[in-house]
């Protein structure tokens, strides 16, 4: 039997969470629920950049649920590669650029 | 690619799709998921009874040029069955004899390609020429034939409401589901029926657009697509359209066949029973419809005539009509119902719970 810290099933009982705490667990879902409902940006733009942070924080659960609602909102396959493109370019760039740090230590310390 | 039937396919028999209902695709005796019926004796709607009879579809036949993924009829060209003239008259008699049907849905495979499609609809009209009548038309039968060309204006001389299929508003989801080309030729129909009036604001003759998800996946809202869809096709192809309708898919022949060959079946159920909502419930289509097939007998709605679910009363027949006792009976429902029922719900005029 295959075991995992993460189980697919898991991701449905989110909601159960407030079993243990329930006044901060329906802060949350009420907060989120507000946070994903129409506004200046609409639910389907919301769903994709929820889309590129589920793979930029790397959370299983999210990018299980990001890629179905996405694509439910009408997303085509490559312009949802290109949000995950653009969280991995953020990504990169984050350590990459972390690379001039390194090189202004280098250039203090050396000759 | 060939109808389930035609294939010899286990799921051409629709006493094999209600045993994967009710036991699951192994068909494992252990296999547990809520019956629907429970659901509605939660909410004291079992039996479900009709409120009206208003709306009365007429199946003319399986005969169709497409053979679309996620077809409940398992249509195609392979498939023979169509409505004789002799039973569109007893269509047209029960129209004539019971003025509570305000609306005349004519449905297929691609309803056209009946050789008596054109005096069925003229028929109707004289014997009741108050009554709606709306086209299912799939589109892309507009180009598939020379003889075709003039439907947009056989549909306007009748002042015919169109509902047609287009799944996406971009080639590669529409074709996925529906066939190589079929993109293409079904805005070019689109193009037609605009140049005639239809979907085009004063012209009074309507034009609605049905999506259904190229996929194991429920629609999104109905009315943000709507307006993706209008804002999509008036820029890239100058094409308007009254009304979109998002249409859940019924895990129902082809469907459910691509269901089970992807491993998506149970994962789906799933989805459809976690996203069941009671008002969706309160207000399905076939509570105020009646669904007559290609031979003559009556169903609930269209789904249940595909798993051959006759009316559950004595009144199975267009040859033996009663309205009292169809008016009286008990709606005769199952598992796939719950795609009826999910989100905000579906019926052959979109969602019924927004």
């Amino acid at each position: 039997m295959s075991n995992s810290y993460y189980k697919e099933e898991d991701l449905g009982k989110f909601g159960n969470i407030g079993e243990f705490q329930k006044p901060m667990a329906d802060k949350f879902f009420a907060w989120y629920g507000e946070v994903f409902a129409e506004g200046t940006l609409t639910a389907r733009e919301k769903s994709l950049i929820a889309l590129a942070v589920s793979h930029a924080v790397q959370c299983p659960y999210c990018i299980d649920a990001y890629s179905n609602d996405a694509y439910e909102k009408g997303w085509s396959k490559a312009q949802m590669m290109e949000a995950v493109h653009v969280a991995s370019a953020i990504k990169g760039g984050a350590t990459l650029v972390h690379g001039v740090q390194m090189m202004n230590k280098v250039n203090e310390i050396g000759m | 690619m060939k109808s389930l039937k035609a294939q010899h396919s286990i799921l051409a028999d629709a006493h094999e799709q209600i045993e994967i209902f009710e036991h699951g695709a192994n068909h494992d005796d252990d296999y547990r998921i809520v019956p629907f019926q429970q659901k509605l004796e939660a909410l004291n709607l079992y039996p479900l009874k009709p409120i009206s009879l208003e709306v009365f579809q007429i199946n003319v036949g399986k005969m169709c040029n497409q053979v679309c993924k996620h077809c409940h009829v398992d249509a195609g060209p392979d498939r023979k069955e169509i409505m004789t003239r002799e039973t569109m008259q007893q269509c047209i008699d029960v129209i004539k004899n019971n003025p509570s049907f305000t609306t005349v849905d004519l449905t297929g495979g691609a309803p056209e390609m009946n050789p008596d499609f054109r005096w069925f609809v003229e028929e109707i009209k004289k014997a009741n020429a108050a009554v709606k009548i709306i086209v299912r038309c799939n589109l892309t039968i507009i180009r598939a034939n020379k003889k075709y060309y003039d439907l947009p204006e056989f549909y306007k001389l009748h002042n015919i409401e169109v509902v047609s299929s287009l799944p996406f508003y971009s080639a590669e989801r529409t074709d996925n589901q529906r066939g190589d080309g079929v993109f293409e030729d079904s805005i070019n129909a689109l193009q037609m029926l605009n140049v005639v009036g239809y979907g085009v604001e004063g012209s009074g003759l309507i034009l609605n657009l049905v999506y259904n998800p190229a996929g194991a996946f429920l629609p999104p809202s109905q009315q943000s697509l709507q307006q993706e869809f209008k804002t999509a096709l008036k820029k890239d192809f100058g094409i308007t359209f009254n009304e979109l309708f998002a249409i859940t898919n019924l895990p129902i022949s082809r469907y459910l066949d691509y269901l089970l060959q992807t491993g998506n079946y149970e994962k789906y159920m799933e989805k459809l029973i976690n996203a069941f909502n009671p008002v969706a419930a309160q207000n399905v289509m076939c509570r105020n419809t009646l669904s007559i097939g290609w031979d003559g007998f009556i169903y609930d709605c269209d789904f249940n005539q595909m798993l051959e679910l006759k009316v559950n009363c004595n009144s199975k027949h267009i040859s033996q009509f009663k309205y009292d006792s169809l008016h009286q009976r008990s709606i005769v429902v199952n598992q796939h119902c719950f795609g009826c029922t999910a989100g905000a719900g579906s019926s052959c005029g979109g969602t019924v719970a927004e």
